[in-house]
């Protein structure tokens, strides 16, 4: 029996898990756990393209789900975060690989996610089906002499994107999570593709949405503030929104501010552990980020709370004891007019 | 119908939000970027000129477009290809892609290829019934999954609607299918109700405007959420080629047409006559036009247009505005800053409103809020905001005893902030100004005046429990004034944000000396009236103040460590080296004059008439943040009006100071037998030259030049003991400000900033006039060295005259505290001028400075110094490094 997560979300804060990179690093793995049986003879090296890892290693990434699930996570993210075709060209893995790097992550975070459901019905636990930005932007020209030209474009992503979710839905997954939005116009083409294939299928599934504010000055890279953010992907009945990567909690909290005021949905956060330390680390211990995201909840900023790069479930299980302190934020009627 | 209270407003975005509300007065929609109304958009796209084309849009930007129609339906263009390019292009452009984009086509693909590249939320213009309810289902479902709102046109299968039955009929049709089949946002839906040619000549076109007019009030009274927008140059059709009427018909559709409900325009702000300006016989006919009033309405309009040239706007038509009701009367004397009627008018509003503070609260805040986004937007500038904030203090003295009889509480204002020129500054324009512009936009004004201790600031900002302080000043020791009240603010425990304004003030000063302590609260720099809403908006803003004052200090940081890194690359001579490469003059005894007099001379109550044409106007439009040189600048054409209008209203009060004498003129001038030794210049009492009289110090550029140039002190241009030769220096300290004070306190008692800034702003360029006249006299009678001199006004300005009047606390001779040497040889108190503890001159409007008469003399600027100079000057004047460090702080290069 499946649980609605909506219903979940009106009881109580979810926790969203960590970062997967960080938890694969630990592993130390070499270019054969990459290649495995299926990739042995493939043309390009590919020791880095974590995703792969969900066909080649399914342990691993099996075990990492369970440790964030054992750490209190509601919500495990699948290992997705660069599976579109558009984000795998550069590795030259065809359609059907992507097609089944999406379906096996659904199918391995679908799997654990159930084991814990039935030890413990009254936590029921949730699979998020990760849909990242690509490696494009839609809006920005890669070209600076050239301010007109796009390496992408709409139909292109929508197209990638659909390939992506059709297949993330077939694995299994709760909810959709289109995040680490750089461009807004990526994540319009992944959420045009989203529900063109929910009204193909003939299927609701929440779509949670997360953007990323690239610097101090609190837009995003394609230069929106996040305000103009929300208000252009308002046009879908979204589960929620929010902000994750880039920065840590601690600078977070105006942008999450600023969608507690504004957004007519329930808020996300699953922030970096702290800014990366000259040596590009994420150095900040699971207290001091509890401590941070205490005064979120203290401002009743969250439903949704969770870690982006650096977290570990030492993060999650130190995110989850204090949200389970908190009331979630409730729902405005309506965002001030 | 009550339930359109319940919908969210109409949101839109580019890379800012745009929310439009029920109180959002108009919205404007650029057009020019749209090559079937431009043809010279048509012809840069065709050529590819994207560079130009781009430049069409940032001019709509600029001109106060708050949505950027883009369209590109033309036969020979490829449609889709270029709207593709052109919103990418925009894209690029954060100030253009600032605002939201309305992506304009009557095809289908070419707006959805423009869906598929914006990243905001943009308006789709447009879609219709006109192929059927499926196409439009499917046209509008798109819109919706895209992400965009939508005007919808009022056409249909049988055609566009031409009536007003038909216009409801479809607006109704096409609303109830968007919302209830397509499930559209109702907020988001804008209809396009049809504006048509009148004035034609065919009949059934008389009433294309009423119907218009008509039809809007019932949409936005029976189609809940839904908007009302449409293309307003369109019902002058007729009129092609005669911009005056054209311009009249526009601005009077669109007053009846806001006055209806419509939101939004496709509207080119250029074409369009401000309504209350129509000549009034035009207007009417214009109106018996548009409201199809008469049978002969058409036949009257064209007739008087054949006559019409435009150019002459009939004086007839200023008291037309009187017609209106009480609350457009007020709001009209505020925009256009009338004070004639302003007592009457309000007295009205006092008796028609409940209570005296709801004149306040309701009509007078509304209008001064049109004024405040007028001048936000650029469509007015300061003079008229000025003149605005002097209607409104004049309502609100003539009710406030009513109020206060009345013991209500006091309206309420966006907050309070203090405004103190510091300790020792006299100067205070710019601080009645930005004062004049926060109260405007309904900001509580504690004015502290001029010369404000630490201390008294403080005291009062606690009793008082300020918002902001907002510290003023224009001569250089204001700047450490500043600094010590920004750790005296430290030390008390304040965290309100600090202003700094001022002349002298910069970011970068505000930056390296002030901010870092005051670390409690946050120190802001600000360059002009114009900004200082915006800084203060944002610093009370809760949901902003965060990442302003974060950009701030970020930016801060930046300069500190530019400035420091800076100072690392400057390269120094040492004070020895820079003596060596001194100006190099050869001595001759015919270069030297020897002067008609000697000793000082004074000049009391002189004739200001003499004056008036000494003015340097330039410096006066700054003052009043009108960029632009005197006299082109009243025919420039962003600020010329405005600049003419405020040169008027300045020659009349000016021909008052000068006719009723409202303004005392002093002058001293001296001159004196001098020598240089070093850099100092020694000055004798008599020309045995034996015994001395004073010595006057000048510092010495010390920065690394280019091979040929020097390192100029003031010294240079007066021959050495050494050359055997008899030079000569002069001083001088004119006023134009003794008397002042009544006229000033008159204006303030009678709720006048705009005069009484207007009077100090004169009362300056009269002092510098003074100065011009004096030396030139010098020039020509008392130093006598060009007796034939014969200048125009424009070339004294140039400085194309032999020698150079440099006055303490400027470039050339930065150092204030030479002043008291110039005042004690000048005995300047006899001409009613003295000094502050700041060394700043009273009255405000006085100058000072010193006489150098060698041809080879010119201006310069002493730029940073070293730690050496200082050590050596400091000696020289007998004053401790600390001291001089103090006051030459602007100009350490270490």
């Amino acid at each position: 029996m499946k649980k609605d997560i909506k219903k979940e979300l009106e009881k109580r804060i979810l926790v969203l898990d960590g970062a997967m990179g960080t938890m694969i690093q630990r592993y130390k793995l070499e270019e054969e756990d990459f290649r495995g049986e299926r990739f042995k003879d493939h043309s390009l090296p590919l020791k880095g393209n974590n995703d792969l890892l969900s066909i080649t290693r399914p342990d691993i990434i099996k075990d990492i789900h369970r440790e964030y699930y054992e750490a209190g996570a509601d919500i495990a993210e699948t290992n997705t975060f660069s599976s579109t075709t558009i984000a795998q060209a550069d590795y030259e893995l065809d359609e059907q690989t992507v097609y089944d790097l999406n379906f096996e992550s659904a199918k391995i975070a679908r799997e654990v996610a159930d084991v814990f459901t039935t030890k413990n019905p009254d936590k029921p636990r949730f699979v998020a089906g990760s849909i990242g930005p690509t490696n494009r932007t839609a809006s920005l020209s890669p070209d600076v002499n050239d301010p007109g030209y796009r390496a992408i474009n709409f139909d292109q992503l929508k197209e990638a994107y659909k390939h992506q979710a059709q297949a993330l839905l077939d694995g299994g997954v709760d909810i959709f999570l289109i995040e680490t939005i750089f461009d807004t116009l990526n994540a319009k083409a992944a959420l045009f593709a989203v529900y063109e294939l929910m009204d193909e299928v003939g299927q609701d599934v929440p779509v949670m949405v997360s953007g990323t504010i690239t610097d101090a000055s609190g837009r995003t890279l394609s230069g929106q503030t996040t305000e103009a953010f929300l208000v252009s992907v308002s046009h879908f009945p979204l589960l929620s929104v929010g902000l994750n990567c880039a920065l840590g909690a601690r600078q977070l909290r105006p942008y999450l501010q600023t969608l507690d005021k504004k957004a007519d949905y329930l808020v996300s956060a699953h922030p970096n552990a702290g800014l990366p330390n000259e040596f590009g680390e994420y150095d900040e211990t699971p207290e001091q980020m509890q401590e941070q995201i205490k005064e979120f909840l203290d401002e009743g900023l969250i439903n949704i709370i969770g870690g982006c790069c650096g977290t570990t479930p030492g993060h999650i299980k130190a995110i989850a004891e204090v949200s389970a302190q908190y009331q979630p934020r409730p729902l405005q009627k309506l965002a001030e007019v | 119908m009550s339930n359109i209270h319940h919908l969210p407003p109409l949101k839109l975005s580019g890379l800012e939000p745009l929310v439009i509300t029920p109180e959002t007065n108009f919205v404007n929609v650029g057009e020019r970027t749209n090559v079937t109304g431009s043809r010279k958009f048509l012809r840069l796209i065709k050529e590819e000129n994207y560079e130009e084309a781009l430049s069409v849009a940032l001019d709509q930007v600029r001109g106060g477009a708050q949505i950027i129609d883009v369209n590109m339906d033309e036969g020979m263009l490829d449609g889709e290809k270029a709207m593709v390019k052109f919103l990418n292009l925009m894209a690029s452009e954060p100030e253009i892609a600032r605002i939201p984009v309305m992506i304009d086509s009557s095809k289908w693909e070419i707006i959805e290829a423009g869906l598929k590249c914006v990243q905001g939320k943009p308006v789709v213009n447009s879609i219709s019934l006109k192929a059927g309810e499926e196409e439009f289902i499917r046209q509008a479902k798109k819109v919706k999954m895209y992400g965009a709102a939508v005007i919808v046109m009022a056409f249909d299968e049988k055609g566009q609607a031409d009536s007003y039955d038909r216009r409801i009929e479809i607006c109704k049709r096409s609303y109830d299918i968007l919302v209830n089949v397509v499930k559209f946002p109702p907020q988001d839906i804008i209809f396009d109700p049809n504006i048509f040619p009148v004035a034609t000549g065919i009949e059934e076109h008389n009433n294309n405007a009423v119907d218009f007019f008509r039809a809007t009030k019932w949409i936005k009274e029976n189609l809940p959420g839904a908007k009302v927008s449409g293309g307003v140059s369109n019902v002058s059709f007729s009129f092609r080629g005669n911009n005056a009427v054209r311009e009249a018909m526009h601005s009077a559709f669109l007053y009846h047409g806001i006055k209806h409900g419509m939101d939004m325009g496709i509207v080119n702000p250029s074409m369009l006559e401000v309504y209350e300006e129509i000549p009034k016989d035009l207007l009417e006919r214009v109106e018996d036009v548009l409201l199809n009033r008469r049978d002969d309405a058409t036949e009257r309009l064209l007739s008087f247009a054949e006559t019409f040239v435009g150019a002459e706007k009939s004086k007839v038509a200023d008291e037309e505005w009187r017609k209106g009701t009480v609350e457009e009367r007020l709001s009209h004397a505020l925009v256009k800053g009338i004070v004639d009627y302003i007592d009457a008018d309000t007295e009205e509003a006092r008796l028609k409103y409940d209570r005296p503070i709801e004149v306040i609260e309701g009509p007078l805040m509304s209008g001064m809020n049109i004024v405040g986004d007028l001048f936000g937007s650029g469509k007015m500038f300061l003079p008229q905001v000025v003149k605005s904030a002097r209607v409104m203090k004049k309502s609100v003295a003539y009710l406030t005893p009513y109020i206060e009889a009345e013991k209500s509480e006091g309206t309420k204002t966006n907050g309070k902030v203090l405004m103190a020129t510091v300790k020792g500054d006299v100067h205070d324009i710019g601080k009645n100004i930005v004062g004049v512009v926060l109260g405007c936009n309904n900001y509580e004004v504690v004015d502290m005046g001029v010369m404000v201790p630490c201390e008294k600031i403080l005291e009062t900002a606690k009793a008082e429990n300020v918002d902001v302080i907002g510290l003023s000043g224009l001569i250089t020791p204001s700047l450490d004034e500043m600094v010590y009240v920004a750790k005296e603010m430290e030390r008390g425990g304040f965290e309100v944000p600090l202003l700094i304004g001022g002349a002298t003030t910069s970011r970068v000063h505000t930056a390296v000396k002030i901010e870092q302590h005051y670390k409690k609260g946050q120190a802001v720099h600000v360059l002009d009236a114009s900004r200082s809403v915006t800084v203060v908006e944002s610093l009370l803003s809760k949901e902003r103040k965060g990442v302003f004052v974060e950009d701030i200090r970020q930016e801060y940081q930046k300069l500190r460590d530019y400035h420091e890194k800076k100072h690392g690359q400057k390269e120094f001579l040492s004070i020895e080296d820079a003596r060596a490469n001194k100006f190099p003059i050869e001595w001759k005894a015919e270069d030297i004059a020897k002067p008609k007099f000697l000793g000082t001379k004074v000049f009391e109550e002189y004739p200001l008439a003499e004056l008036v044409d000494y003015i340097d106007w330039t410096p006066f439009f700054q003052t009043w943040e009108l960029a632009g040189k005197f006299p082109k600048i009243l025919e420039d054409e962003v600020v010329g009006v405005e600049a003419k209008k405020l040169y008027d209203d300045a020659q009349k009060l000016l021909k008052r100071i000068v006719g009723e004498k409202w303004l005392t003129a002093n002058a001293v001038i001296g001159i004196w037998p001098a020598n240089a030794e070093g850099d100092d210049i020694v000055l004798f009492t008599d020309e045995s030259r034996k015994t001395k009289l004073e010595t006057l110090h000048s510092l010495r550029q010390q920065t690394k030049k280019a091979a040929t140039a020097s390192n100029i002190a003031l010294a240079d241009y007066v021959a050495p003991r050494e050359t055997g030769l008899e030079d000569y220096v002069g001083a001088f300290a004119v006023t134009a400000g003794v008397g002042i004070e009544k006229w000033i306190k008159k204006f303030e008692e009678d709720h006048d900033d705009y005069n009484s800034i207007l009077l100090k702003a004169l009362a300056d360029r009269l002092a510098e006039a003074f100065a011009e006249r004096m030396h030139e006299r010098v020039r020509k009678e008392f130093w006598g060295y060009e007796p034939n001199e014969d200048l125009s006004n424009d070339e004294l300005i140039k400085e194309k005259y032999r020698g150079i009047r440099p006055a303490p606390g400027y470039p050339a001779c930065p150092d204030h505290t030479e002043k008291p040497t110039i005042f004690k040889l000048l005995n300047a108190d006899k001409a009613s001028i003295t000094l502050t503890e700041s060394l700043a001159m009273m009255p405000a409007a006085s100058v000072s400075g010193l006489y150098f008469a060698h041809p080879e003399s010119k201006y310069f600027g002493l730029g940073k110094i070293t730690k050496d100079q200082v050590e050596d000057y400091a000696k020289r004047k007998g004053m401790s490094i600390e001291q001089v460090e103090r006051w030459m702080s602007p100009n350490l290069g270490y």
